[in-house]
């Protein structure tokens, strides 16, 4: 690690003004980041703790019925806090790393890091979340932009995240067994006016939604509903834990676990 | 029935307290005044000419002591190889020099080639970033078989990155060639035995200390036996007198074979303490732990397994390339072979066997001995090609094994891999595992597997293996340069307490508790009131240490010789102290007592008489209780044993989830249960970790792509299953005195066969024509077998 210093500040407003220094960097639950400063990989010369601002925590219900998380609301708040309204949310909030990451990890952390391999990215793109930033509202279909890659701008902070709940959806992870992050992790939300389908861990590019099998689940809402589509190899990722061509194969069967669980 | 926490109880680990309250004491706790910070500068290629160091920006860095490269160290020795092996032309194995740092090459990614001292680690670390070196990167040598083809050498000065081609044993070559040739029934397999990160709890630290006054030096390090790492550090490396040098290993955290090792680190320290003329201290960071602690495995391997169609075993022949990475560890020479062509004869009277194996150079992290250390290798080896040939035969598993064993009659038996095995019964060991796994209603369990989309497969295994490493004078002649005794010294001080100083080393094995309870049961004492002191060259006598499962065999040993000796002297103050003939006395509870009489007198007394000898036999006795016993057994000790174990496999994803893991050993006499049931449950862990989900990988530039917890997959508790184990009703070692056989490893060498030939039972089960996965069975792997099947 570099030596850092590091601001506590209680609004968004002064939040950003710290981040306005071009050295600042934003510290969510540091799950990523603590890791990376300690590795020497990152040198900011201030850190911007969010977890402190009370107008970035919790969780709540908005107008239109959607479920509203704070950007530095930690994953376990969000797993105990949308059990009943979001169950499929909660599962996958609630199988992120261990306790520890759950208790520290935050929404808006994981989704301005956008990992390949993380979790949140799914829920975010299944549930055709918005993302708000202390500037303006992003669809989540414009947010990922590919790996590590966002619409986000520099010093640009994620607020909060809006997901509109679905009639049901689930979350069906293949864990790596190492990082136990997604191999791949398929996110299936039905909603009234069609059905969504977020695949994480599998491309080369970051999350995507699978359209084909969303196509072929509006039409009849079943695992059996797959048979016949395939995910190409090609662009997927090939490493230590599994080639494309093996992504590709868990992609149709972890969609198919999650439409049955829904 | 044990009593009193005597030989046989399940004695509570004392040592546990402090572990598990925080208040162990390894080498990274501690710190000493003025201490100064050590911080590596390692190779980022796995190849390369150093063209050129330069330190002198870092030297200008705020809090630089001192700056070492490869240059200040051309003028010491290298660190050796313990074993000389000769090829099968009977030329000598080749021994480049291992430089306390790299000088000339870097040879492996994480290779050392430049050390900063400064006042505190952090101002090391920014320095060692202003460490400029000119490196020329060279095409890595990494796969074993392209550097033997190749014209492009590890080290240049040898010519070759063959280190011997042994031959195993060479006059059996003819005759084994020739059974095979004749036999009715081959079977052939080619497989990977492979590479594991050892991935103890504690990394690596030294602190080197020097002592102006006395020109003496102080080494503290994490290590399992700091007598050798004396001697390694004294008459090789350093030349340091040992009568200088002092080695203390606190509390270690795990070594599993890694900490066994002498390492440049511990070298430089020592250099370096003398020249800021301050403690200097060392703490590896988990990376440098994955780059640079002494892997382990790493064979490829074919093995032929000749037999009469009936299964009777007629040759065991194989054929190995052996890693041993970039350079030379300690035992990194015997552990391919001493510890595992050896062992190629199984468990079985087969009559023939050959092994040849070479060892091979690449630019990698040196390979060495890792909890098993040979003998899981050719455990593996035999015990998946036994499992082919029965398949391939139409035989039960079991029966086919049964058919072959040595029986109890026969021992000692010497087998066609040149070991005799004093002791043993493996038909009872396999009933007893049939039994623990209700194998007659495996059919039940596979149904309801396949009624859940499962596949379910059982796999059983045999092992033996040699440990409790030996005999010196047989190791000699196999081309060790050390001895292989150990030894004890018991002090019991005058109010009748005693310290016990071994020369095995405790990293997690249990000996504050067991050796204590050897020595309260003998002198019929309670074990509470006996320590054992280990750890420190300037303490305990010369011991050889801890691996190989030597500790209670070989120091155990010691210590009951010792204590023999205890009691013969006491006997003999208790006799003076009774006015009776020390012939006419009986030892029993701790009284002396003249045979037929109630005359007695207790050890605590004798102990008292011991250091206040009034009215003593001062011409005769000798005031004083403290005996110290070098052991150096007869021989090895062959525990052995019968393994199962039950899996579902997901044939959607290719997932193992392992239902049921038995283990029965046979360990000899045991002397507390608990202890050794958690040796096993451990080594069968490691072995689990093995077989099906550690996968050290380096790719074709010889990076390291495992080199994190991120990537290298540690088997977890959700990863395991119950382990039942059984170690009751073994058969005695014949030839030490507590008929104990080493326990450390079995765990580790019995278990991944055991898995692997559950998973290709499950997929035969299944309709897969799947006759081989190698190691680890990651569900990867087992979809592209099933798919390619
Ligand atoms: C052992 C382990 C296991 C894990 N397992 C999983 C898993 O299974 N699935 C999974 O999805 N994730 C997993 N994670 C990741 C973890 O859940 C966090 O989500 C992730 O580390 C990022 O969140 P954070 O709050 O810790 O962000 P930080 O590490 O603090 O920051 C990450 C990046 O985001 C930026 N940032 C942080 N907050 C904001 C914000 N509000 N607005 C804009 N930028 C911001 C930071 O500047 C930094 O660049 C794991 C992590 C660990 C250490």
């Amino acid at each position: 690690m570099y030596a850092f210093d590091i601001e506590r500040p209680s609004t968004i407003a002064d939040a950003v003004k710290a981040l306005s220094d071009e050295d600042a960097q934003a510290l969510g639950g540091g799950q990523t980041l603590i890791p990376t400063l300690k590795q020497r990989l990152a040198m900011p010369a201030t850190l911007v703790s969010l977890t402190g601002i009370g107008e970035m925590q919790g969780v709540c219900i908005g107008d239109n019925g959607e479920v509203c998380v704070g950007g530095a609301t930690n994953h376990a708040t969000v797993a105990a806090e949308t059990a009943s309204s979001y169950p499929g949310l909660s599962g996958l909030a609630g199988n992120i790393g261990d306790p520890a990451v759950r208790n520290r990890g935050t929404v808006g952390g994981s989704l301005a890091n956008n990992d390949p391999s993380a979790c949140y990215p799914a829920a975010a793109l299944g549930s055709g979340a918005t993302i708000i930033t202390n500037t303006r509202q992003i669809a989540a279909d414009d947010y990922f932009q590919g790996l590590f890659e966002t619409a986000l701008d520099e010093g640009e902070v994620i607020t909060e995240v809006r997901f509109p709940v679905p009639e049901a959806a689930h979350y069906e992870k293949f864990v790596q067994p190492a990082s136990r992050f997604a191999l791949v992790g398929v996110f299936v939300a039905k909603y009234a006016d069609g059905v969504r389908v977020a695949v994480t861990g599998a491309s080369e590019n970051g999350v995507f939604r699978w359209t084909e099998a969303e196509a072929a689940l509006a039409a009849d809402f079943s695992a059996g509903a797959l048979d016949g589509l395939s995910v190409p190899a090609d662009g997927m990722i090939s490493d230590l834990h599994g080639s494309s061509e093996y992504r590709a194969h868990l992609v149709k069967v972890m969609t198919g676990r999650a439409v049955a669980a829904c | 029935m044990p009593k009193d926490g005597g030989i046989g109880a399940s004695t509570t680990r004392r040592e546990d307290v402090r572990f598990l309250t925080g208040k162990g004491n390894y080498t990274a706790d501690i710190n000493t005044f003025g201490q100064a910070a050590a911080i590596f500068v390692r190779a980022t290629v796995a190849n390369g000419v150093i063209k050129s160091i330069d330190t002198s920006a870092a030297a200008e860095m705020p809090g630089v002591l001192a700056i070492f490269t490869g240059e200040d160290f051309v003028d010491v020795g290298g660190n050796p190889a313990g074993w000389l092996i000769n090829s099968r032309d009977g030329e000598p194995m080749k021994e480049p020099k291992r430089p306390v740092l790299a000088h000339g090459k870097v040879r492996h990614v994480g290779d050392a080639y430049a050390a900063v001292i400064a006042e505190t680690e952090q101002q090391a670390r920014d320095a060692a970033e202003e460490v400029i070196a000119d490196i020329e990167e060279l095409p890595a040598i990494i796969d074993m078989a392209a550097a033997l083809a190749g014209d492009a050498y590890v080290h240049d000065e040898i010519a070759t990155n063959q280190c011997f081609d042994w031959g195993w044993i060479e006059d059996n070559r003819a005759a084994t060639d020739e059974a095979i040739k004749n036999a009715p029934h081959v079977t052939t397999l080619e497989l990977v035995n492979n590479r594991l990160v050892p991935n103890a709890m504690e990394p690596r630290a030294s602190i080197g200390t020097y002592d102006a006054a006395g020109d003496s030096y102080l080494l503290q390090t994490t290590s399992q036996n700091p007598h050798l790492t004396r001697l390694l550090i004294s008459a090789f490396v350093m030349g340091i007198p040992e009568n200088k040098l002092t080695v203390i290993a606190p509390d270690v955290g795990g070594g599993f074979g890694s900490k066994i090792y002498h390492y440049g680190e511990e070298a430089l320290v020592l250099a370096a303490a003398k020249k800021v003329g301050r403690p200097v201290k060392w703490v590896a960071d988990r990376t440098e732990s994955f780059l640079t602690d002494a892997h382990g495995r790493d064979h490829v391997t074919k093995i032929e397994l000749a037999c009469e169609k009936d299964g009777t075993f007629i040759a065991f022949r194989t054929e190995t390339l052996a890693n041993v990475g970039a350079y030379l560890s300690n035992f990194s020479t015997a552990t391919p072979t001493f510890l595992h062509g050896t062992l190629m004869a199984g468990n079985y009277t087969v009559p023939n066997v050959y092994v040849n194996l070479k060892a091979v150079f690449t630019n990698t992290a040196p390979v060495d001995a890792y909890r098993g250390a040979g003998r899981p290798e050719a455990t593996y080896s035999i015990e998946r090609v036994i499992d082919m040939a029965a398949r391939e035969l139409g035989i039960d598993p079991v029966e086919i094994r049964r058919k072959n064993f040595i029986k109890p009659e026969q021992y000692p038996f010497g087998t066609a891999a040149g070991l005799e095995y004093d002791s043993g019964n493996y038909d009872a060991l396999m009933d007893k595992m049939e039994a623990m796994v209700d194998r007659k209603a495996f059919e039940e369990r596979r149904k309801q597997s396949e009624a859940n989309g499962k596949m379910r497969g059982l796999g059983i295994n045999a092992y033996v293996e040699a440990c409790g490493i030996a005999p010196s004078n047989l190791v000699g002649v196999l081309g060790s340069r050390v001895g292989l005794y150990d030894a004890a010294t018991v002090r019991v001080n005058a109010t009748g307490n005693l310290s016990v100083m071994v020369g095995a080393h405790s990293h997690g094995q249990g000996h504050e508790t067991v050796f204590p309870q050897i020595v309260g049961e003998m002198l019929g004492i309670d074990p509470q009131s006996v320590d054992i002191v280990h750890g420190d060259t300037s303490k305990i006598p010369f011991g050889m240490g801890t691996y190989g499962s030597r500790s209670l065999a070989v120091c155990g040993s010691a210590v009951v010789r010792a204590t023999e000796k205890i009691i013969a002297k006491a006997k003999k103050i208790a006799a003076h102290m009774l006015e009776a003939a020390a012939d006419d006395l009986d030892f029993t509870d701790g009284q002396f007592t003249v045979k037929g009489t109630d005359k007695s007198v207790g050890f605590g007394d004798v102990a008292l008489k011991a250091y206040i000898p009034h009215e003593f036999p001062i011409e005769d006795i000798e005031p004083g209780l403290e005996e110290t016993a070098f052991y150096d057994p007869a021989n090895f000790t062959y525990p052995s044993g019968a393994y199962a174990c039950e899996v579902e496999v997901d044939p959607d994803t290719g997932k193992v989830t392992i239902e049921r893991f038995t283990a029965c050993d046979d360990f000899g006499n045991v002397m507390n249960p608990m202890i050794v049931s958690g040796q096993v449950q451990g080594g069968v862990v490691q072995g689990i970790g093995q077989a099906l989900l550690e996968n050290t990988t380096y790719n074709a530039d010889g990076q390291l792509l495992s080199a994190s917890y991120m990537d290298y997959v540690m088997p977890r508790a959700d990863d395991l299953p119950f382990i039942a184990v059984d170690h009751s009703d073994g058969t005695p070692c014949t030839h030490n005195p507590l008929g104990a056989k080493g326990c450390g490893e079995g765990g580790a060498i019995g278990s991944p066969p055991t898995v692997v030939n559950a998973v290709i039972d499950a997929l035969q089960s299944g309709g897969k024509n799947v006759t081989h996965i190698d190691m680890p069975l990651t569900p990867a792997r087992v979809w592209a077998a099933m798919n390619n099947a």
